[in-house]
């Protein structure tokens, strides 16, 4: 591995589209349009709000942390007791918007803002790092 | 998302077991009740978590006279790591069915 296990336990996407970032938020905020290209699911752009995000293969329990319209979103995502956060942060460009999603919280430095989260997970990966770093 | 790891996750998602993995881990081979000593369950409990855990091919068992012993089985968790390259896949789709459905939504 080159990468540290940590930086291997997080993702971000992050692309240039050509539309304003008013646009691309209600695509990420209006649940019949979230359903179009994410999953079923009954969001709503309320801080602690609680929502679903349902596929064929089962569902994802959420929890709304952070809104600011057209600028930043941020829900927790939790399947398999592994709680992580998914944040979006939306920065027009010239031409359109810098889209970038993060989804973290697998790392054990994460600030865990939100109730119910469980140390578990994160204590396992730190240790899970150390273990990896032996392996090279 | 890939229901190949579900088996490893939900295996790891019991933090009783969760402990026991990462003690194996640290701590290399361990019989069942050298890991009840300090496990806060009962031996049969410990049993148990270790079966799922062989089941998941987590841990090893090793026979050695009337003892067992368990070893952690590390290669079982490049799954976990594959994991994240795999959710970014699934993050990558997303993004284009997003831009899909921008393109068809009114101005």
């Amino acid at each position: 591995m080159t990468n540290t296990a940590a930086e291997a336990l997080s993702v971000v996407v992050e692309r240039e589209i050509p539309y304003p970032p008013e646009k691309i938020w209600r695509a990420l905020t209006q649940p019949h349009l979230i359903e179009e290209w994410l999953m079923k699911n009954d969001f709503k752009p309320i801080v602690d709000h609680r929502f679903n995000l349902r596929a064929d293969w089962g569902a994802v329990d959420c929890q709304v942390l952070a809104v600011e319209p057209n600028k930043t979103l941020s829900y927790t995502w939790a399947a398999y007791g592994l709680e992580s956060v998914v944040t979006w942060t939306l920065t027009p460009t010239g031409t359109g918007t810098q889209l970038r999603m993060e989804h973290s919280g697998f790392r054990p430095d994460q600030k865990q803002a939100y109730q119910g989260a469980k140390g578990g997970w994160q204590r396992f990966f730190a240790a899970l790092e150390q273990l990896l770093a032996r392996i090279d | 998302m890939p229901n190949a790891h579900d088996v490893l996750f939900s295996t790891l998602a019991d933090p009783t077991r969760r402990a026991l993995f990462e003690r194996l881990c640290r701590e290399g081979e361990k019989t069942v009740g050298a890991l009840t000593a300090r496990a806060g369950v009962s031996q049969p409990a410990v049993s148990k978590h270790l079966r799922v855990l062989k089941q998941a091919g987590l841990v090893r068992d090793r026979h050695e006279g009337r003892q067992t012993h368990y070893s952690a089985q590390l290669g079982a968790l490049a799954p976990l790591i594959d994991w994240t390259s795999q959710m970014a896949g699934f993050w990558q789709s997303r993004f284009d069915h997003l831009e899909d459905l921008l393109k068809r939504m009114d101005q």
